[in-house]
């Protein structure tokens, strides 16, 4: 590679496609996030890991403009979600994906029109037009077969996928991936971490994965996030997270059950809720 | 123990009148969002045949037997005066005047009113909704303005069918079985029964219920908890709270039109 | 379900639909209702009008001929003044009488036209002088009831 390629495959990295800057949010006064800074860069894979309730979900939904920041700014493709008006929320939504955690594919329209759906939403493509698109959006997910069944016909991890082509359908700039490894067997496992991480080399997505699966996700990423408690706690490429020695992480990575984060939810001693120590005995 | 108490009254209060205000917002947002309901008029057919076609047969069968039950009950009561010619005037006016709407619009409720809230009430509890708005479909223009719509459409349509089948019904038992007088029992229903005053007012009240019952349904279901549980009682509400919605609708809108106040 | 079936259903119901309003309409509610164009407009005037309401009908040898337009009280007379709209189509002498009848012991009440001789006929805004008023069910209840406590009285 020459130096002249290696500045421009820089300056196309540089291109943050992401950026979220000190940002507070909070579900009335029970704060969320709480002074958050994270970017995720053109072409990358960008994982946000944390224990289940730390609130990574709800930054998928501020960067997908679905609740708005208290504090800080979250900017998509330039664009910062605080001032867009609906109209203009809807214009950037068209150039995102997401994937929800259990597909939500449409249970009443089949698998071919789930995918279709956002084409005859957003375009006035022909309908044999529409037909090569989606045939060729489930083929890059290996489920032409699927076309005409209906979604409770499909196994999790199927309904998952096409939910993945349905959500590539309009050839979005950014995906965004809610808990796309929760439930699968280790075989779907596999699959859906390998389509991530292709689909983003092959159609030159920024996909954004928030997961708390390791093993699965630290092999197809290429920068990790840690939320705890709504603030982050460590941040790096999949082998210096693999490295860190910092006692979250390190729980963390290595499933234990004690540790930073304690097993006991915070609660009265043992003791004194039985009555031991109680001066109401 | 009594300030508890009279907490509990205050949160309640705030709860019920914030609840108020979103149903009103709703409201308001299904009206303004209306647009695609028509542009793509498809779509509001499309639910017609859930809410209207589908509820047919329920309409048709109990419509048939009120009617014949109005027509025995009549009979047997107008027959002490020695007026069964009035029979067809009875069976018209109570079932285009009142049974017609009222009871069209109860059924409704609960074939038309609880499938609608379970389907949204799903839809929001699988994320279909959430993932209509992040592929920038407004689910209210998409999925709830066609179904307001297309219920209130379809409730004139069915109030109409069971009225119409209640006094086939009518007809059939007073005339056909027990042998009231052919003639006088439908001229006498023509003379009395007045197309602005009864008929039509007919038509408005069901109108207004269609209204109620499907904001209602899909208020409910959009509102529920995105649970099993939270769906299965957002749909009991609906039942019940559109139900209660018709009589005391009923109770106004013949206050207004049949007193004159 | 394919579109077209479901667009077939969906068709068939909103014509069963008009059908059933139709039937309504036409073959339930009369409408023949006597619209303002054609037709022209009478007062009578009653002592007691008993339960006559506004929209009764107007009938002649048991046919509908018009509705009761409006009652008003004439607080010179201490009479009622009723307006009739009679249909265009039928003309009935100036000496015509106006009664207030009772369709059947509780039925509703309307007017009964009996026609007269003369040679001319009512016009709009004329009055019908030989009017007969209704009969008050209170003052026949009670001849009912004394009757019936005179012949139940112990001998």
């Amino acid at each position: 590679m020459t130096a002249s390629n290696n500045d421009r495959f820089d300056s196309v990295q540089d291109d943050a496609l992401v950026e979220i800057r000190d940002v507070v949010f909070g579900y009335g006064a029970r704060p969320v996030l709480q002074g958050i800074n994270l970017t995720a860069r053109r072409g990358q894979v960008v994982a946000i890991m944390g224990s289940s309730g730390c609130g990574k979900t709800t930054l998928l939904r501020l960067i997908g403009g679905q609740v708005r920041a208290t504090q800080g700014t979250v900017r998509v493709a330039g664009e910062s979600l605080g001032e867009l008006d609906a109209e203009g929320l809807y214009r950037l939504r068209r150039r995102m994906g997401m994937l929800f955690q259990f597909g939500a594919l449409f249970t009443d329209i089949t698998v071919f029109d789930n995918v279709a759906y956002p084409l005859r939403e957003h375009t006035d493509l022909a309908e044999e037009t529409i037909r090569d698109l989606v045939l060729m959006k489930l083929n890059a997910v290996g489920l032409t077969g699927a076309a005409d069944l209906m979604p409770s016909a499909l196994s999790g991890g199927m309904a998952r996928r096409v939910a993945l082509a349905r959500a590539i359908a309009l050839d979005p700039m950014l995906v965004m991936y809610d808990e796309p490894f929760a439930g699968l067997d280790p075989i779907s496992l596999g699959v859906t971490g390998n389509l991530i991480r292709r689909l983003t080399d092959t159609l030159g997505l920024t996909s954004l994965v928030v997961t708390h699966d390791v093993q699965e996700s630290l092999k197809i990423v290429d920068y990790v996030y840690f939320v705890s408690a709504g603030v982050i706690v460590a941040e790096g490429t999949a082998a210096e997270i693999l490295a860190s020695d910092l006692p979250y992480v390190h729980q963390f990575v290595h499933g234990e059950a004690d540790g930073p984060v304690p097993f006991h939810y915070q609660a009265p001693a043992y003791a004194e809720d039985l009555g031991l120590r109680s001066s109401r005995a | 123990m009594l300030r508890r108490a009279i907490e509990n009254l205050g949160s309640r209060t705030i709860d019920g009148v914030w609840r108020i205000g979103f149903a009103a917002r709703f409201f308001v947002a299904v009206l303004l969002h209306s647009g695609t309901a028509f542009r793509r008029f498809g779509l509001t057919i499309r639910e017609m045949y859930f809410s209207g076609v589908l509820s047919l047969i329920i309409i048709l069968v109990s419509g048939l037997f009120v009617g014949m039950v109005l027509g025995l009950q009549g009979y047997e009561t107008l027959q002490t005066y020695g007026s069964e010619e009035a029979l067809g005037i009875l069976v018209a006016l109570s079932l285009v005047r009142e049974l017609g709407p009222v009871v069209a619009a109860l059924l409704f409720a609960s074939r038309a009113g609880s499938a609608i809230t379970a389907e949204i009430g799903l839809m929001k509890a699988t994320e279909q909704l959430t993932a209509m708005e992040m592929m920038a479909v407004n689910p209210i223009a998409r999925v709830i303005a066609p179904r307001f719509w297309a219920g209130v459409i379809s409730m004139p349509f069915l109030a109409a069918l069971f009225s119409a089948m209640g006094i086939f019904g009518g007809y059939l038992v007073g005339v056909q079985l027990i042998g009231v007088d052919e003639g006088a029992f439908w001229s006498q229903m023509q003379s009395a029964v007045d197309f602005e005053e009864d008929i039509l007012n007919g038509i408005i009240k069901s109108v207004v219920f269609g209204v109620a019952i499907t904001a209602i349904a899909l208020f409910e279901g959009y509102d529920a908890p995105p649970t099993a549980e939270g769906v299965s009682g957002a749909t009991t509400r609906t039942v019940v709270t559109s139900s209660l919605a018709v009589l005391a609708l009923d109770f106004v809108l013949t206050a207004f039109m049949f007193r004159g106040v | 379900m394919s579109k077209t079936v479901l667009d077939l259903w969906v068709g068939l119901f909103v014509i069963a639909g008009i059908a059933a309003l139709l039937f309504l309409a036409l073959k339930v509610g009369s409408m023949t209702a006597v619209n303002v164009g054609n037709s022209y407009e009478v007062v009578a005037r009653f002592d007691n009008i008993g339960g006559l309401k506004p929209r009764a009908p107007v009938k002649s040898a048991g046919v509908v001929v018009g509705r009761v337009a409006s009652i008003q009280f004439d607080n010179e007379t201490y009479e009622a003044a009723v307006t009739l709209r009679i249909d265009k189509r039928y003309q009935f002498p100036k000496d015509t009488s106006a009664a207030i009848m009772t369709s059947g012991l509780l039925g509703e009440q309307y007017i009964g036209l009996e026609a007269g001789g003369d040679d001319k006929m009512l016009k709009d805004r004329d009055r019908i002088f030989l009017t007969q008023s209704a009969v008050v069910l209170e003052n026949l209840i009670g001849h009912l009831i004394y009757g019936k406590a005179q012949e139940g009285a112990p001998q």
